[in-house]
């Protein structure tokens, strides 16, 4: 397993936002998590991130105990998010938000991996000098998954990519996700557009207050009939 | 008529570029931390002070300089080190009350580790007065102006040419998601103390053969330094530049014609308009964020 979280449990001061969460992510898997607003799911990511300090369990990244290690760390180790909200370096350039998404990376060629990023969303290209600021929702969102690439990840935390996009947007950014799962990448993707996710998903969890209350193959949790009452509106 | 504003402009250029320098100081700690860091008029202090002492027991002033602002840089991380880390998590004003403690702190070891005297450098390149249109400019204003923009150049190719400057950049502008691209923002707290540290000391490098310096020589100049910071737009490095420049003539004019008691009045008398009229400074946040 190249992610493996063991009983994680989380506070917000005396609000328990986790308890006892068992989730793993395999090599080149795509995972989806899915559950209501509140339910936690950017509180995980955060988490694994390790902006967010766990409470008690932990998370084991390809071997390594990551419980504590402090965030930019895990991110030289290979854990990369898309935030939830994109998180723009709004007044640098595209290309300076794309560069600093390669911090951690030194001597390999960051050059190359830049045009890779632009031959991916060409948008970005023509837009490289501007401010992140100026651009529109969905650029900024193709801008934050390619600022996330630029690490090289190991596993890629998506958090709400498709959140506040147009529809034709939505289905452009999942497009990528699954070009990006095709590629190997293992991707492990927050959602609460439910359908969208289970559907490109190997497998899938549900989190329900804090805890998960369901796992299982994507397919199978998009045929369940509770998951499709309470969070696919069927 | 004309050859006395000339005189009084040089001598509010000079004083401002002092100004300047302090008020970026205060603009990249805020810009890191949102913390205003009252002790910056100390760091200009040390610079002073470490320097006149050295070049009193003979060392060569460029050298003295140089170590002069090693020690204050060091003051400087020590500052963030032992005082202002322990108390990450703290809200914003608690350490800023914590820096006004450096601050005093840091006078009282002035006065034992030097004295209560005042002390003297040399200037640069002798004493002999250039004329300019019939107002007279003193080489070592030369050197303060001259100086100060030789550091503000090389300030801003840091933060706009390099990656760690740029990534600093990054971390005033959204924390989060420069944590999230693997920057260590424990770092980059450090480093904007010791660069708030430098700018100090240079500041009172160059400014102590025109003004003298002693133990508290560093209070008003602090706050004029932070003066400059707010009528800018705190966090602006643009504008504390402008803000210092402004603050300093405004200050030079206002005792020539006026008179000389109101000098200090000046600079507060702008940090009150500044908070009355336009509370985000003249170059304050204009928010290029599109939500």
């Amino acid at each position: 397993m190249l992610l493996e979280i063991q009983g994680l449990a989380s506070h917000y001061g005396r609000i328990q936002a986790l308890d006892g969460i068992e989730v793993r992510v395999g090599e080149g898997e795509l995972v989806a998590l899915v559950g209501a607003n509140g339910a936690g799911k950017t509180t995980l990511l955060r988490c694994v991130s390790g902006v967010q300090p766990a409470t008690a369990g932990a998370i084991r990244f390809d071997g390594h105990d990551i419980t504590r290690m402090p965030a930019d760390r895990r991110v030289a180790l290979g854990i990369a998010q898309v935030p939830e909200g994109r998180q723009m370096f709004g007044p640098l350039s595209v290309e300076d938000n794309l560069r600093l998404g390669a911090y951690r990376r030194h001597g390999d060629d960051v050059e190359a991996d830049l045009a890779r990023m632009y031959g991916m969303f060409p948008i970005l290209r023509q837009k490289k000098d501007l401010p992140a600021g100026t651009l529109s929702g969905g650029q900024q969102q193709m801008l934050a998954i390619a600022r996330a690439l630029m690490s090289r990840p190991r596993l890629l935390l998506l958090d709400e990519p498709s959140m506040g996009l147009a529809p034709l947007l939505v289905a452009e950014i999942f497009k990528a996700v699954q070009a990006l799962k095709d590629e190997g990448t293992t991707i492990f993707l927050v959602e609460q557009n439910a359908y969208a996710a289970l559907a490109i998903a190997d497998r899938g969890y549900v989190l329900e207050t804090g805890s998960v209350v369901m796992s299982d193959q994507g397919a199978a949790l998009l045929a369940d009939e509770r998951v499709k009452e309470a969070y696919l509106g069927l | 008529m004309f050859a006395e504003f000339l005189q009084y402009v040089f001598a509010g250029l000079t004083s401002g570029a002092i100004y300047a320098l302090a008020g970026l100081g205060f603009a990249i700690i805020y810009n890191a931390s949102h913390v205003i860091n009252f002790a910056q008029g100390e760091f200009i202090m040390i610079g002073g002070m470490s320097t006149a002492t050295m070049v009193a027991a003979g060392i060569p002033l460029p050298v003295a300089a140089a170590a002069a602002v090693l020690v204050t840089m060091l003051v400087g991380v020590a500052l963030e080190k032992f005082a202002v880390e322990p108390a990450k998590g703290a809200d914003v004003t608690a350490i800023v009350i914590i820096t006004i403690g450096a601050s005093i702190f840091l006078r009282g070891a002035a006065q034992v580790v030097w004295d209560k005297e005042f002390h003297a450098l040399p200037a640069f390149s002798g004493e002999t007065p250039i004329a300019v249109l019939g107002a007279t400019l003193m080489p070592q204003s030369v050197w303060v102006v001259g100086v100060s923009m030789a550091v503000i150049a090389l300030l801003w190719w840091f933060f706009n040419r390099t990656l760690f400057g740029k990534a600093m950049l990054a971390t005033s502008f959204n924390r989060l998601a420069a944590q999230l691209v693997g920057i260590g923002v424990k770092k980059v707290l450090m480093v904007s103390f010791a660069l708030s540290a430098m700018l100090g000391a240079v500041g009172g490098i160059v400014v102590t053969p025109i003004t003298f310096t002693n133990y508290e020589a560093g209070i008003m100049l602090g706050l004029k330094g932070f003066s400059a910071a707010v009528l800018g737009g705190l966090g602006n490095g643009l504008g504390a530049i402008v803000g210092g420049l402004v603050v300093g003539i405004a200050e030079a004019l206002a005792s020539g014609y006026l008179s000389s008691a109101y000098k200090d009045a000046i600079a507060f008398v702008i940090i009150l308009l500044v908070l009355f009229f336009m509370p985000s400074g003249l170059f304050g946040k204009k928010g290029t964020d599109r939500v």
